[in-house]
């Protein structure tokens, strides 16, 4: 039976490289995208493939700047409210159909259209009338977005926002294609069916393994477009990821393996690319609850005996930054605040966190016997039993590992009754402070530790209303100073992205937003 | 025969019933939802979504609503692909998924009857003892412990293998992931075959056979494997369902896209309509090879027969 032969591996070898001949970039992805329809897309993943297939008005250049993508140009009238683009005139679909303007009204009523069910519909939240018609009161034909002619698109916006133009860049802001979404429905984004604006189109998709990308002939840049396609293979394995960088299937990986990075700093030193990122890893206090319900003392106690200078060299170990603000560096136009004990050097610190946990109640007979939840990993379990050592070593503490599930600790954190310490993170999706410091607002879903400050709060909402740059900023800081004296969580490290780039590929530019358009880049000719 | 079938299939109903109102309660109550983030959403964006996907509805409500549809062969729609329904989705996977199976089945039938018998009929002798080792070790060591070792070897130390399905191409990637699934396989059935054969050669129409003057080979070929076979056929059954067990494990290690891989993601992103659908589909499979089993069981053994 020739289905049992081919099975035995013999002197007819059966190595199959991927071919890397063809000009075409092979990345890793650690997931599946749950879709490639720019309007209900959540996850990262989708974005990253995304940001290959669509493009909004504006863009970013491979080292994270702004520019204008598929506006042309833009003016912002004097109060910031309202934003007038002027579109590129050789604009089209990967069907050769023009853009228009009125394409990116349409996908921008589509994303706040109930009925859509659009995840990041509050992306576009500062645009007149749009969180009214999320919630269903007023209709999507009121969002404060017009069309004048082809090559204008007007966005009237009912609060200054300063950091627009970053979300605008988000698939969320990208156009759609409405023949295709009428002719094929909800499941119009896919191979075949997909009509994009980006310098790629869609040529396939086997969910689970690979996500090949193809040259949109169409393109507006097509001409500076070096690559001519892009497959995205889905390895959800890191260390699988690095066999198929090592193999030479993989240009660029997606990370690398925690236990691998210092291996391979040496082994591939040229390649290793890390750079910071806007996102953070805390520890997250219940504040609804004892013993950290009106305890400022324990919290800061805790918060100082955390050595995180320690825990990023010897734990983590991949190039992470010890975190003592919750914004992290890099953010535009910011200055982050840090927590007050930041100056003291290790000894002090120590000192004044056992004076902080004494004031608190606590003490060597008497110690503080806490909870720490996770969600299962390598990297979530070293990370808290340093933590609990530290903890133990400085002030006595006697405290409890938990690991759950990730589902499980979402939903335990969410209910804020069982939690009293907690594993979280937060990464910014867009580069501007209002990302991270929103998450702490008393209102916002997001905050997990349930900080509620009305200071912070008033605070927040001057900056927002602020028109002035510069004196939102100092708002938007004196905000994070009030909150970093409060201590609702322990900032631990800031992120960094790792990636492995071969030597091939040219055009790489490190970033805080970790985005790498693949149309920046381009590939050695083969030998 | 036909009758029998009937009878049988319907009998499955009840069974595929429990499973479904098992599977249903246990998705729903694991913790979490399939839309949870650390990115929580804002209230109405989330009862936007909830309504959507009708999750808004009282949980016995949605239990029926699933019912009803999978009268009408409708798994629901994903909640972790959006855009495609659950039917799409194992559409897609199921083809990478059988391609495995049936090699893995075909590879372990072939080899482990064939050590099998090879062991009985040098009962007791060194090389009986070297196969039936090796086939313990096969039985004992589980599938997430070959599979990276033969990865590891083959694929990333040795190279002649490729390591990963993705990009991939021809009959390479799939070496690794059939041998992995048909190790345990063969190894069991190799026993099996062992023990059934050496019963069947000791009974007396073998003898009768041997008397007349007739061969080993004919003997073992024309004789004794047909009804050594039957304890084999029995056990097909379950080497199915292990396969397809099996292969849940297989596929994530070596990124093959087929419906294991499928289930676990769905059950990590709670995609309930997802892992319903599969585990219906795992279970009408199972149901159905076992009748597919015992129909030939009475083929093959002119004694059984239904009434």
């Amino acid at each position: 039976m020739s289905l049992s032969k081919s099975t035995v591996p013999g002197p007819l070898c059966f190595v199959q490289v991927t071919t890397t001949l063809d000009n075409i970039l092979q990345r890793g992805l650690s997931s599946d995208p749950e879709t490639l329809d720019p309007h209900k897309t959540r996850s990262t993943q989708a974005a990253d493939v995304l940001r290959d297939l669509g493009e909004g008005l504006v863009g970013y250049t491979a080292t994270g700047e702004l520019v204008p993508a598929s506006a042309e140009r833009w003016e912002i009238s004097a109060d910031g409210l309202v934003y007038t683009f002027h579109l590129r005139d050789e604009l089209r679909w990967s069907n050769g159909e023009p853009v228009t303007a009125a394409d990116f009204a349409a996908g921008m009523r589509r994303l706040v259209e109930p009925s859509t069910a659009a995840f990041y519909a509050e992306m576009l939240a500062s645009i007149e009338n749009a969180p009214a018609i999320i919630s269903g009161s007023l209709p999507v034909a009121k969002l404060g977005v017009d069309a004048p002619d082809e090559k204008t698109l007007v966005l009237r916006l009912s609060q200054n926002t300063p950091y627009l133009l970053g979300l605008l860049t988000h698939p969320s802001a990208f156009p759609i294609h409405t023949p295709s979404l009428e002719e094929h429905g909800e499941s119009f984004a896919r191979p075949g069916t997909f009509v994009t604006n980006g310098a790629y189109r869609l040529e396939s998709w086997v969910p689970g393994s690979l996500i090949s990308l193809r040259r949109n002939e169409h393109y507006w840049n097509n001409a500076d477009t070096a690559i001519d396609g892009v497959n995205y293979h889905v390895l959800v394995n890191n260390a699988a990821e690095l066999n198929r960088y090592r193999a030479g299937d993989l240009h660029i990986t997606n990370t690398v393996p925690t236990e691998s990075f210092a291996r391979l700093r040496e082994e591939y030193p040229e390649e290793l690319r890390v750079a910071p990122q806007l996102g953070i890893y805390y520890y997250g206090f219940n504040l609804t609850k004892p013993p950290f319900m009106d305890n400022a003392p324990l919290r800061e106690a805790l918060s100082m005996a955390v050595d995180r200078e320690e825990l990023t060299e010897r734990v983590t170990g991949r190039g992470e930054q010890p975190a003592y603000s919750w914004v992290p560096p890099g953010v535009n136009s910011y200055t982050p605040a840090a927590v007050g004990f930041v100056a003291l050097d290790k000894e002090e610190r120590e000192r004044l966190a056992r004076a902080r946990y004494k004031e608190a109640g606590y003490s060597e007979e008497n110690p503080l016997q806490v909870e720490i939840r996770y969600n299962t990993s390598d990297m979530h379990r070293k990370v808290a039993l340093a933590v609990q050592a530290m903890w133990r070593e400085v002030l006595g503490v006697e405290s409890t590992l938990i690991n759950e599930e990730f589902q499980v600790l979402l939903a335990n954190m969410r209910d804020a009754e069982i939690t009293q310490v907690f594993r979280s993170s937060w990464t910014g999706d867009y580069n501007d402070a209002q990302t991270f410091l929103g998450v702490l607002q008393s209102d916002s879903p997001t905050n997990m530790p349930r900080y509620a400050s009305e200071e912070y709060d008033a605070l927040l909402a001057r900056a927002a209303a602020q028109v002035d740059p510069e004196r939102r900023r100092l708002y938007l800081e004196e905000a994070e100073r009030v909150m970093l004296s409060d201590n609702p969580l322990i900032p631990l490290y800031i992120f960094v992205s790792k990636h492995l780039v071969s030597p091939d590929v040219h055009g790489w530019g490190d970033n805080v937003l970790d985005y790498h358009y693949s149309q920046h880049l381009s590939l050695s000719a083969p030998e | 025969m036909l009758r029998y079938a009937l009878l049988r299939i319907l009998g499955a109903i009840p069974t595929l019933l429990l499973v479904i109102a098992l599977a249903f309660l246990m998705v729903h109550a694991a913790p979490g939802g399939p839309f949870d983030d650390e990115r929580v959403l804002p209230a109405d964006v989330a009862a936007n979504i909830e309504s959507a996907y009708r999750l808004d509805d009282p949980l016995p409500q949605q239990f029926l609503a699933y019912l009803s549809g999978l009268v009408r062969f409708d798994l629901g729609p994903s909640y972790r692909y959006v855009g495609y329904t659950v039917a799409e989705l194992i559409a897609i996977a199921l083809p990478y998924s059988l391609q495995l199976g049936i090699m893995a089945m075909v590879v372990a039938l072939l080899l482990g009857v064939s050590a099998g018998t090879f062991a009985a009929l040098r009962q007791d002798t060194v090389l009986d003892r070297v196969v039936m080792g090796f086939s313990m070790t096969g039985i004992s060591i589980p599938i997430f412990v070959i599979a990276p070792v033969l990865a590891l070897l083959f694929a990333v130390k040795l190279q002649w293998l490729p390591a990963g399905w993705s990009g991939a191409e021809g009959a390479g990637r799939l070496v690794l992931p059939v041998v992995t699934l048909a190790l345990p396989q063969i190894a069991y059935l190799a026993r099996l075959t062992r023990a059934s054969m050496i019963e069947v050669l000791g009974s007396d129409f073998i003898r009768t056979a041997r008397a007349q003057g007739l061969g080993m080979p004919r003997v073992v070929r024309v004789h004794a494997l047909k009804p050594a076979m039957l304890p084999v056929l029995s056990y097909l059954g379950p080497a199915v369902a292990a396969i397809l067990t099996g292969s849940v494990v297989v596929e994530e290690i070596f990124g093959i896209p087929g419906l294991g891989q499928l289930f676990v993601r769905g059950a990590l992103n709670r995609d309930y309509t997802l892992v319903l659908g599969i585990v219906v589909f795992y279970a009408a499979l199972i149901v159905a090879l076992n009748l597919v089993v015992d129909i030939l069981y009475a083929v093959i053994d002119p004694r059984v027969r239904y009434r």
